[in-house]
């Protein structure tokens, strides 16, 4: 991932000093109308996307797969067979492109960082007391450090929700601010490594309103965050299509304004073909191709990547595979 | 780039015959007097089937047909069983909905998204709503004993040929009257297979009865004095003409005619949303829908966003093939449309309004027009004036809610309006002043079987839908 | 001892809520009284007065319109003899002033019996309610002259109209005391515009006039010149209500229609969300 270095057309980096420059900024963004943005949303869900334009975004989908394994019961040894699947999804087609990254806790990174060195296949780390971010700063910042130090050159935080609902926005950006400065890089005693890339995770099922997924999407951007990702994967309610509508809305919107690009990632639930391309779209036609790249748009996901290898052998050979012929991770 | 394949909704589930007759007392007869017209494909000026041409005596066959079926048959069954046939047809319409729905696209150029979607859904839903009246219009609020009028006359335009069709036949028949519809002479297939779907009913003889022609078989219909009732949807113009010619006559008209709707975007609205809904509002059936948002009133001081913001949107629009299921702008119904759509914008470009455009390459056979906007309109322009009925959006400012209104009223027009506006109390204010039949806060172009739609003014009188429906085929 | 010489009173119209004399400065004789002969000028003033009035009165609140209503009941009572006087038959008096109460029930009756919440299949609130189309033009019937008028005029202003009506060319004097006990009911001027003289010269005026919204032709006897007027309606498709037969009997229960074809229903939608 490389970070745009466009210069800012809108300094907004004094808003996070003030809790009332931040509180005023984020409650006047436009509202979000729920049924609307749904019906939008929906209308999206109903292109029929065929043949070559199918092909196109299974491989698309398949770059972009941030292949996760978060489990109490994760292992060295699943984590490096995951890995080992994320550099060769499909052993039996070396055209079959690569996933964005593995995503696993921190605990985890070594093993996979063993497998993964030297390729073009990212590391992320959920980190900061994943899922609940339920811990004291310093704990969180120190999970952070820690993944970053065993191999991670992505870390997925969490938001504190807590402090939102709470209205204390402030200390929500505080705490973004403070874990991308652990996330290393020049002069951060990230000894010469290119700083991580933060994704902050909204966790958008506890936010409940797509007025907050809207503002908590700004405040994760205003704070630096490089994507802003939907959910842990951990509650009831993950990733969906509208929720993933307003964050486009709100990435496009802040590089306008700013001229700094955000990436996406929706996360949970998302285990079909036919899901993934619908994302696809959404991206497509609310933020365009800038964003129709892994460096812009990840899918969290584990059983969607054997979906899109099912489907693409499919499109290949015109039969439909079943579950045996792929590999089980 | 992510380019979208061709995917092309077949058209094999469509039988056309090579001709068709008119269906009068139950079946397809040949015309007695008439001469016979072409249907072709917008998109591909292709003829798809050659249709009759009803003339005096056709049209007086049918009414003739109608009236022996009131008198000996419809009049005579009773609510529950005139609901029973309404639910059959319902059914039989859900049932042949992806037929139905190529076949609207087809005749009509709207995009199969739109019939599939929109259309054939809210048809169906029609006919259920009114099934369940037939049976309980001494419930109606129209006094005990309620009685029909007698034989509708019913002649309806090529936006919505289905859509207008279920409208006009749903709650005839739920209120026991027996029609002749006259679907318009560039759009008449659909009608031709509702013929059919009557006859698959079993619905008895002569209660529907079709007249395929243009102008003059629809003149035949409202003028002949066997009729009880007469409803029209079209333009304004014809809606005169028609009134006149029943003047006098005692005939009950309805008539759902012209607008040229304000779209109201305040400072506050949900922008993303209000985009939609702008969008929405004026490319939604190629902008040809007599509530379309064709002007669009926009708070001066967000002006400029909200206009980026569509200019973007507008930029995603699919222009083509009305079969491929990811079309958004299908072909304009007829040379007649385009060559009126031309004409106005034309205007509006000698009277110094700018118009834009996305790039937007238009297929070399049909009829096309690429999604436009017009800035730089004041209320003086005839694009702020007249209806378009076209993708051709004129963009006025305001500064204050009283300014909005008095310019979304400055229309001889009153069919809709929209408001965008995050603030309640604000909605329910304009909603007030707003001379128009159907008010659309935060969305635009919604309608439902359970929801009157019709005009204030020069949008004609009578409601449709609802229980306000059955009214208009009521002797009340 | 001489007999008191008794002071007349000069009959004139009733336009935005003064007397004036038509125009013209035409009158005619009834009942050995001048009666203004309303000119076409006349009718176009009287459509602008009107028109001015339509914002306050639609405006208003249901609950107001309903008490100035039942306040016209009220002074309609209290001059009964004055129209007995005029010959109107007592009951018929009694009967219009019923009339009126009855009415003025309605205004805030009327939008829930004639509108409502629609249960529409989707996230959004729908609702409908009748408004007033705006300035109707009435063709009062001949007879009865007191009873025939507010059984016109009563419906078309209950629900925020204002009227323009051609009173009975015949018994004009009943619908000039009427205007009389309409300006002092609290009635806003404008609300209600009594126009004496010949149909023939008013109406077609009214009919054709394009800021006036509906034509009550109840009062036109030829049927060729209603399908004129009907013909003329057209032009700004007024909302037009269609002569009523001759022996109609106008002391039963009127029923909602003279409201409703005077209405028109909105419709607002609005999703629901959060």
């Amino acid at each position: 991932m490389t970070a745009t270095a466009t210069s800012a057309r809108s300094d907004l980096s004094e808003l996070g000093r003030s809790e009332t420059a931040l509180r005023t900024f984020l409650h006047g963004l436009p509202g979000v109308d729920q049924v609307g943005a749904e019906q939008r949303a929906a209308q999206l869900g109903t292109r029929s996307i065929k043949t070559t334009a199918k092909a196109q975004a299974i491989d698309l989908a398949i770059g972009m797969v941030d292949l996760t394994t978060l489990e109490g019961a994760d292992t060295p040894g699943k984590v490096r067979a995951l890995a080992t699947k994320a550099l060769r999804p499909d052993p039996a087609d070396p055209s079959c492109p690569h996933v964005g990254a593995v995503c696993v806790y921190p605990a985890m990174v070594p093993y996979v960082a063993e497998v993964l060195r030297r390729s073009e296949v990212h590391l992320a780390s959920v980190a900061t007391s994943f899922p609940s971010g339920q811990a004291p700063l310093e704990i969180k910042l120190a999970d952070t450090r820690a993944a970053v130090e065993a191999g991670a050159d992505e870390i997925d935080m969490v938001i504190n929700r807590g402090a939102f609902l709470a209205g204390r926005y402030s200390e929500v950006y505080d705490e973004i601010a403070a874990v991308k400065e652990a996330c290393g890089g020049a002069g951060t005693g990230g000894q010469g490594r290119p700083r991580a890339h933060l994704k902050v995770i909204l966790e958008t099922g506890e936010l409940a309103t797509y007025d907050n997924v809207r503002r908590a999407s700004w405040l994760a951007m205003l704070a630096g965050g490089d994507f802003i990702k939907t959910s842990t994967g951990k509650v009831p309610v993950a990733a969906t299509l509208p929720v993933t509508l307003v964050m486009l809305e709100a990435v496009r919107d802040f590089r306008a304004a700013t001229g700094r690009q955000v990436g996406v990632k929706p996360a949970g639930g998302i285990k079909t073909t036919k899901d993934a391309i619908r994302y696809l779209v959404m991206v497509n036609e609310t933020v365009g191709p800038d964003w129709l790249h892994p460096d812009w748009f990840r899918f969290g996901a584990s059983s969607l990547l054997n979906d899109l290898l099912m489907q693409r052998t499919k499109l290949k050979t015109g039969v439909y595979a079943g579950p045996d012929y792929f590999t089980l991770d | 780039m992510f380019e979208y394949a061709p995917a092309p909704e077949s058209r094999s589930v469509v039988d056309l015959k090579p001709s068709y007759g008119l269906f009068v007392d139950g079946k397809f007869v040949d015309p007695a007097d008439g001469g016979s017209l072409k249907s072709i494909n917008p998109a591909s000026e292709e003829v798809l089937a050659e249709i009759a041409e009803g003339g005096a005596q056709d049209v007086d066959r049918a009414v003739r047909a109608a009236r022996r079926a009131y008198e000996k048959t419809w009049g005579r069954l009773p609510g529950r069983d005139r609901a029973k046939y309404l639910f059959r047809i319902a059914r039989i319409i859900q049932e042949r909905s992806r037929e139905l729905a190529v076949l609207e696209s087809l005749d009509n150029g709207k995009p199969i998204r739109e019939s599939r979607d929109v259309d054939l859904p809210l048809v169906a839903a029609h006919f259920f709503y009114y099934a369940g009246w037939a049976d309980k219009l001494p419930h109606a609020g129209f006094g005990a004993d309620p009685q029909p009028l007698g034989v509708a006359a019913q002649v309806i335009p090529w936006n919505f040929p289905l859509l207008m069709l279920a409208w006009k036949i749903a709650p005839a028949l739920a209120a026991g009257n027996t029609v002749v519809l006259k679907p318009a002479e560039t759009t008449p297939l659909t009608a031709l297979l509702f013929a059919e779907i009557c006859q698959q009913a079993d619905l008895p003889a002569g209660v529907v009865n079709i007249v395929t022609g243009a102008g003059e078989t629809g003149r035949a219909l409202v003028e002949h004095a066997g009729v009880d009732k007469v409803a029209f949807t079209g333009s304004t113009d014809v809606g005169r003409a028609i009134a006149r010619s029943v003047a006098g006559s005692g005939k009950k008209l309805t008539l759902e005619l012209g607008g040229k709707a304000a779209n109201v975007v305040f400072d506050d609205a949900p922008v993303d949303q209000a985009v939609e809904g702008i969008v929405n509002g004026i490319f939604f059936n190629q902008g040809h829908v007599c509530c379309a948002g064709s002007r669009l009133l926009v708070q001066e001081s967000v002006a400029d966003q909200v206009l980026e913001s569509l200019k973007r949107r507008m930029g995603q629009l699919r222009l083509g093939d009305p079969l491929d299921k990811n079309t958004d702008i299908g072909a304009i119904n007829s040379a007649a449309q385009l060559t009126r759509i031309r004409e106005l914008t034309e205007a509006g470009a000698a009277e110094g309004a700018q118009s834009w455009s996305p790039p937007c390459p238009l297929p070399e056979r049909g009829f096309w027009f690429a999604p436009t906007i017009f800035t730089g309109v004041t209320q003086a322009h005839r694009i702020a004036r007249e209806e378009i009925f076209g993708p051709v959006l004129s963009v006025l400012t305001f500064r204050t809610p009283a300014e909005a209104v008095e310019k979304a009223n400055n229309t001889p027009y009153g069919l809709s309006a929209g408001i965008w506006t995050e603030k309640g109390s604000r909605i329910l204010w304009m909603a007030d002043r707003l001379r128009a039949g159907v008010v659309w806060a935060n969305t635009f172009n919604k309608f439902d079987p359970t929801s009157p739609f019709g005009g204030y003014k020069e949008s004609g009188y009578g409601r449709e839908g609802g229980r306000h429906g059955l009214e208009a085929y009521l002797d009340v | 001892m001489s007999e008191r010489v008794t002071v007349r009173k000069t009959y004139k119209l009733f336009v935005g809520g003064k007397f004036p004399r038509s125009e013209s400065g035409r009158s005619y004789l009834v009942q050995d009284s001048n009666v203004s002969l309303a000119s076409r000028k006349d009718a176009r003033d009287a459509v602008v007065a009107a028109r001015a009035a339509v914002k306050g009165w639609a405006g208003a609140t249901a609950y107001n319109r309903g008490q100035i209503l039942y306040r016209v009941a009220e002074m309609l009572e209290g001059r009964r003899e004055q129209f007995v006087a005029l010959g109107v038959p007592g009951a018929e008096v009694d009967a219009a002033t019923d009339r009126w109460v009855w009415y003025a029930g309605w205004s805030d009756k009327l939008a829930q019996v004639y509108g409502g919440a629609n249960p529409v299949a989707g996230p959004y609130f729908n609702v409908s309610a009748p408004e007033p189309t705006g300035v109707v033009a009435v063709a009062a019937p001949e007879v009865p002259a007191l009873l025939g008028l507010v059984s016109v005029v009563a419906p078309a202003i209950v629900t925020g109209n204002t009227v323009v009506v051609a009173a009975s060319p015949t018994a004009p004097l009943a619908a000039v005391t009427l205007a009389e006990v309409l300006a002092t009911s609290d009635l806003p001027g404008g609300v209600v515009n009594v126009l004496t003289g010949r149909l023939s010269e008013t109406v077609p005026t009214l009919a054709a006039h394009m800021d006036v919204n509906a034509v009550d032709l109840t009062g036109v006897r030829d049927p060729e010149l209603a399908a004129e007027l009907e013909v003329k309606a057209a032009e700004n498709l007024k909302r037009v209500l269609r002569p009523v037969p001759a022996d109609h009997d106008w002391s039963a229960d009127p029923g909602l229609r003279r409201m409703t074809a005077l209405l028109e229903t909105k419709t607002v939608w609005h999703p629901k969300g959060v």
